[in-house]
């Protein structure tokens, strides 16, 4: 990342996402107590730490589907996400993948292309409007991207473990997201398909800012930017991976408990 | 691009649905009168079958209540029915309560227009509230099942309570005319049953259109996982709204149908009973098609008269038989039985070769978990961490809330052990 974007960044423009000083509270336990990072436009940001530690929360509430108990949450310095709907945070340009792949199994993969591209949620549009050609075009480029273009009139219950994330993070892309949030996309895939995953990452990356959560610390490496490290609800330490690697805390806490080799 | 196998299903159920219309339209012809007005009222109740398909079948969503809407559609006709018969007068019922003036809210039902408007407008807007109520709280599953069949019961209570405007539990009967042509004569019973083929089929088509249409694919997401289309940007409850809405209006004008030709309507035909007897239809049939809707309202009733004809005790058992069966061994209803006799091969297969037949299992069990077993590459190094089986994650609550795991409890366990073949339909 060059520097300079990032101090004009500073200067001119608010950061794509700021998470100020965030709390949520479940039945009065402080899931996340005061966390505070900002990520920027084009990063590949990486949510680690043991689990518990409030990763997959802190997504929860960018995308709305915590309320917070304190704080707030910035979307291109103007939205303050923790106060609008979940549909409507997801029209800004936040798209959140579960870790689960939630991918719609009663219609077709072309479909549930389709279902997730078209940038009109109304009624009457869904009732009566066709896809624009550049959006079918588009969805067949990512088709083609995630590699499941010959199998697009199949339903997704014929797809592997590892071809379902690809095809909710292609219906992602096909929203033209700002802001991608995945949670473990790579759990329970093979080594080639994290590779292959790794790769679409960088050239998703081009588009769009991505947050993961992730616990497999060599994919971090591979693909992260930064990462930010969390521990019982709080920012343990921030920085590149080499940094935070160093760091004797993160250490103690975390990787040297076995999350990294 | 050639045909997939889904859309050579849906072809050859839209052929069958044809079959169907085309042999209801030769009926009075073939039959006596009294069996055609017979074969009428099962398409009145086909009607609504198609309505509750939509919302059940396809959204997901098990209302209990459509006995109200039906009734709703039902009572405004038969409020014009009765004034029709009234002649000018008050009806007979009223007399007896004591009145010597119509009630203000039923004049304007003396005018045919405005009542066949009320049987579309007030099923909708009673459905829009409680649906904004319901769904815009998020009230889903079994909890809104559950509402839906009070609702049932609160009006069956409210029309046997006000007996001097709505009859009371003798409901409104004693019609003569329609539109000033006799209900009694033959011509009239003949074009009625006309009209309501011509409204299944219209439902029908409009079904079909709206199913097919990307409107259709949003209403079985919601089934499929109702969280995941919200954060992909659709605001569900409006969707779901209007679902609700469109099987009420069907319903409300299956009502009308249905009062106009049977000549009485009662709080026993709009209670929690006939609600509940309305989802069996659909079930029987197999929600999520539309020609299985039709079916199983139309076969379901047709043998009820007949059975009950021959041994009026034992219907109810019958019925009770019919859903077990459909509930275990048929979760897709009739338009299922095609698909029985390679289920049963692959079951057999399953118990013979036992822990060698692992193929066919991995076949047939969710493709994720078939994966991770199979897969030659899974190194396991860094990434050792267990693969999350979905029934585990953090985020199964949203997608397991109580309208998989309670209302379609039995299907549950069909559908992931059954997911190969991809076992939702079209229509």
């Amino acid at each position: 990342m060059g520097d300079t974007a990032t101090l004009v960044r500073e200067q001119d423009a608010p950061a794509l996402l700021s998470i100020e000083d965030v709390s949520v509270v479940f039945n009065g336990f402080h899931a996340i107590s005061h966390v505070s990072t900002t990520v920027g436009d084009h990063e590949i940001r990486f949510f680690i730490g043991p689990n518990g530690a409030g990763k997959t929360t802190i997504l929860d509430a960018i995308c709305g589907k915590n309320r917070i108990a304190g704080g707030r949450i910035m979307f291109k310095g103007k939205y303050d996400l923790s106060r609008m709907k979940d549909y409507k945070i997801a029209n800004l340009g936040v798209s959140r993948k579960f870790q689960a792949p939630s991918v719609f199994p009663g219609i077709t993969i072309l479909e549930n292309m389709e279902l997730a591209a078209a940038n009109r949620h109304s009624l009457y549009s869904t009732t009566f409007l066709n896809l624009k050609p550049d959006q079918r075009d588009y969805i067949r480029y990512i088709l083609d991207f995630i590699g499941l273009y010959d199998k697009c009139f199949d339903y997704p219950t014929r797809l592997s473990h590892g071809e379902k994330q690809w095809l909710e993070i292609g219906m992602l892309l096909t929203q033209h997201p700002d802001l991608l949030l995945l949670d473990e996309p790579v759990a329970g895939m093979s080594r080639r398909e994290t590779e292959h995953t790794a790769e679409l990452l960088q050239r998703i990356k081009q588009e769009c800012s991505v947050v993961v959560v992730e616990h497999d610390m060599q994919f971090a490496k591979d693909v992260s930017d930064n990462v930010t490290v969390f521990h019982e609800g709080k920012v343990l330490a921030e920085g590149t991976m080499d940094e935070v690697s160093q760091n004797q805390t993160v250490i103690d806490v975390y990787l040297g408990r076995g999350g990294e080799k | 691009m050639a045909l997939t196998q889904s859309s050579k299903t849906q072809r050859n159920r839209l052929v069958l649905a044809f079959v169907i219309f085309a042999m209801l339209a030769v009926v009075p012809a073939v039959l006596p009168l009294f069996r055609t007005t017979l074969i009428a009222r099962f398409m009145c109740y086909a009607v609504v079958a198609l309505g509750l398909d939509m919302i059940w079948g396809y959204t997901g969503i098990m209302s209990l209540g459509h006995g109200v809407y039906f009734g709703l559609g039902a009572y405004c006709m038969a409020m014009y029915l009765k004034l029709a018969a009234a002649g000018g007068g008050i009806p007979d019922f009223m007399q007896w309560s004591g009145f010597d003036a119509l009630p203000a809210w039923w004049t304007p039902f003396a005018n045919p227009a405005f009542a066949f408007a009320m049987v579309v407008l007030v099923p909708v807007v009673v459905s829009v509230a409680v649906g904004l109520l319901t769904f815009l709280h998020n009230i889903k599953g079994v909890y809104f099942s559950i509402l839906s069949q009070a609702l049932a019961l609160i009006m069956s209570v409210l029309l046997v309570g006000s007996q001097q405007y709505t009859g009371g539990s003798n409901g409104l009967t004693d019609f003569d005319t329609i539109l000033g042509a006799p209900l009694a004569s033959s011509a009239t019973k003949v074009a009625l049953y006309y009209v309501t083929l011509a409204v299944l089929v219209a439902v029908f088509a409009l079904c079909f259109f709206l199913v097919n249409r990307r409107i259709g694919k949003i209403f079985m997401a919601i089934r499929d996982s109702e969280n995941r289309v919200r954060f992909t940007g659709y605001n569900t409850a409006v969707f779901k709204v209007f679902v609700y809405a469109l099987s009420a209006a069907v319903a409300g004008i299956a009502g009308a149908l249905y009062v106009s030709q049977v000549g009485i309507i009662t709080p026993a035909d709009v209670g929690v009973a006939p609600s509940i007897e309305m989802i069996v239809w659909v079930a029987i049939g197999g929600r999520g098609t539309l020609v299985g809707a039709v079916i199983g309202a139309l076969l379901t009733s047709g043998v009820e008269t007949v059975a009950s004809e021959t041994f009026p005790d034992l219907w109810n058992y019958l019925l009770g038989l019919v859903c077990i069966v459909v509930v275990l061994f048929l979760p897709g209803g009739l338009m299922d039985l095609p698909r029985v006799p390679a289920r049963v091969r692959a079951w057999l297969n399953r118990s013979h070769t036992g822990g060698a037949g692992s193929l066919a299992l991995a076949a047939s069990c969710p493709a994720d978990v078939a994966a991770v077993n199979v897969d030659p590459a899974f190194d396991g190094a860094p990434a050792m961490q267990p693969a999350p089986s979905p029934a585990f994650s953090d985020d199964s609550s949203d997608e397991r809330d109580p309208a998989s795991s309670g209302a379609h409890a039995p299907t549950a366990g069909q559908t992931s052990s059954d997911s190969a073949s991809a076992s939702r339909k079209e229509a």
